[in-house]
């Protein structure tokens, strides 16, 4: 639940949901049991018209907005964009933010103890895929009281996820929100994957996945994210951020940090390696390499989203090479042969990829124009 | 613009040309007017094509679909035959590839709709007789300010079709928002044209 503190801050509070019935995973594997941690904003409406689900990236969780406490430094990942009077407004939606399956704050994931053993799964816990985790929030929106989706928006992997919902549920929601996303990975990322899994993989402490317990293969971790951090940035902004700025002014001939970028991005790795899960990384970056609607379809994209019933905003970001714009004109392109209603903004951002967790003028009134225009 | 609360004379045209329930694509459709009139008096589905960001934003506040793109690049995201009507009003005088999107309309609809001032107009003969390059409502820009980079006469658009192998279906040509009918090329402010390939 969600209320107003006296001071400005928005405190917010995590749940927990139980699910009991086994859920059969795209691998073929089954979990008998699983937790999904969400949070909410604002108020479901009595006609349950006007829930809205937001779906994380490869690393975010279900904190989307708000803060846990009056001492918690950061809000929520995306508290730029959801919030009261904010482009997802909260005063008007009942905003879901989740953290998916697999995840490592809170859902069931690889941390989580096995029920078989006692231990945490470890490498034990089955890959998931995007399909696997729409159904498991289509779980979530039963159990609360959801029976569709005013929208349901994400950004890059969340992008994924929302597109995955209008062809796995084209009933469940009426609006979809596809922002820096890809119909599927090209050759490139997938190899951008593999190099960060390798990282991991091969960190001597890494010890087949069954870590815990030990110091885990945080120096594998804070390698991958070091690399995932130089593909979400452009050339232009760490140009302009870092440039060739040195911190003691010359050259020192040695392999410490002598470049202010290479200082940001040890800073960013091991921030990241504390605070995130290994064996979750890897599984997310496996659901994002897997990640394909049209695959075995002849007739590709268009025939992968020909279910589709939602309207849709696809929304793309000029300097992300990551998943470019002409990545989303594939997925417009694939809606207007199914004559969907589709609405596309290209935006011109220095910052690559991660500029869909920016603050832009133009890109936030795009977003709010099309979700005030949604009729609860 | 739409001087107290009137649509444009040459949307009043075209509204009355599209049929209802109609398919349409409106090519640099600024900020949604016509579609969103179209899609209310005539039942139209359909998108517009624009680059400019506040003209995006204000399709949107519209509830009108847009993709935003520049024309120059062709409509390779719009498949053959996929509208009735494509709509480029306004537009095709600030196009380099006039040739171009004119092929692009008639591939991705069966009929297309122009809408250009006239540069054949008297007041603007008279402006280039007094040597100057023309102003007027219909083409406010000074000469080194100017999006149009192809003006053209009534009767250019005409040869132009004709060495294409359009088949003009209506012309109408407005000034002050009301049909011309005597010397058209001499007397009309703005040009309108619906045509076709020629089967």
């Amino acid at each position: 639940m969600t209320h107003h503190e006296p001071t400005h801050r928005w405190i917010v509070t995590p749940q927990t949901a139980r699910f009991t019935e086994p859920l059969v995973l795209q691998s073929g594997a089954v979990l008998n049991g699983y937790e999904l941690v969400y949070e909410t904003y604002g108020r479901l409406n009595a006609d349950r018209t006007n829930a809205v689900l937001i779906c994380h990236a490869l690393s975010g969780n279900h904190h989307v907005a708000g803060y846990h406490s009056e001492q918690e430094k950061r809000p929520g990942w995306w508290d730029n964009m959801i919030g009261p009077g904010k482009p997802i407004d909260t005063e008007r939606f009942f905003v879901i933010g989740v953290n998916n399956l697999g995840g490592c704050h809170g859902s069931t994931g690889p941390s989580s103890p096995n029920p078989d053993t006692g231990k945490p799964y470890g490498a034990d816990f089955p890959l998931v895929t995007v399909e696997d985790w729409v159904t498991a929030q289509a779980r979530l929106a039963e159990h609360l009281g959801v029976e569709r989706f005013a929208a349901v928006v994400g950004g890059s992997l969340g992008g994924m996820q929302a597109l995955q919902w209008s062809i796995q549920y084209p009933d469940w929601l009426d609006h979809c929100l596809v922002i820096a996303a890809a119909p599927k990975l090209t050759a490139q990322n997938i190899a951008f994957n593999d190099v960060a899994r390798q990282a991991i993989l091969t960190d001597p402490d890494f010890n087949g996945g069954h870590y815990y317990g030990g110091p885990g293969p945080k120096r594998g971790l804070r390698l991958a994210r070091m690399l995932g951090h130089i593909t979400y940035l452009s050339d232009d902004v760490m140009g302009s951020k870092f440039g060739r700025a040195l911190r003691s002014g010359s050259y020192q001939f040695g392999f410490d940090v002598e470049f202010e970028i290479e200082s940001y991005l040890r800073y960013q790795g091991d921030k990241f390696a504390e605070s995130f899960d290994a064996n979750t990384y890897l599984l997310m970056t496996k659901a994002l390499d897997y990640f394909d609607p049209a695959q075995d379809l002849e007739g590709g994209l268009a025939e992968a989203l020909r279910p589709a019933q939602a309207n849709f905003l696809v929304i793309s970001f000029t300097t992300d090479w990551r998943f470019s714009p002409q990545r989303s004109r594939e997925i417009v392109e694939a809606l207007l042969s199914n004559k969907r209603n589709v609405s596309y903004a290209e935006i011109t951002h220095g910052h690559g990829h991660d500029a869909f967790l920016m603050v832009d003028p133009y890109y936030h009134g795009v977003v709010r124009a099309y979700m005030e225009k949604i009729k609860l | 613009m739409t001087g107290n609360g009137m649509l444009r004379p040459d949307y009043a045209l075209i509204g009355q040309w599209v049929k209802p329930g109609s398919r349409v694509l409106d090519l640099g459709c600024g900020d949604g007017e016509l579609l969103r009139e179209l899609m209310d008096s005539r039942q139209v589905t359909g998108y517009g094509v624009e680059i400019d960001d506040a003209s995006i934003l204000a399709c949107v506040k519209k509830g009108v679909n847009v993709i935003q793109g520049d024309l120059e690049q062709g409509l390779s995201g719009f498949e053959n035959d996929s509208f009735d009507y494509v709509i480029l009003s306004r537009t095709l005088q600030t196009m380099r590839h006039t040739e171009g999107i004119l092929k692009e309309m008639l591939r991705v609809g069966r009929q297309g709709i122009v809408t250009f001032p006239n540069f054949g107009y008297w007041k603007n003969r008279v402006q280039v007789w007094q040597g100057r390059m023309p102003r007027s409502a219909d083409m406010p820009y000074q000469w080194y300010d100017t999006p149009n980079i192809h003006l053209c006469t009534v009767r250019d658009f005409e040869d132009l079709c004709a060495q294409h192998d359009l088949n003009i279906l209506e012309r109408v040509v407005l000034t002050h928002g009301r049909p011309v009918t005597l010397l058209p090329n001499l007397l009309g402010s703005l040009a309108v044209f619906r045509f076709e390939h020629r089967r």
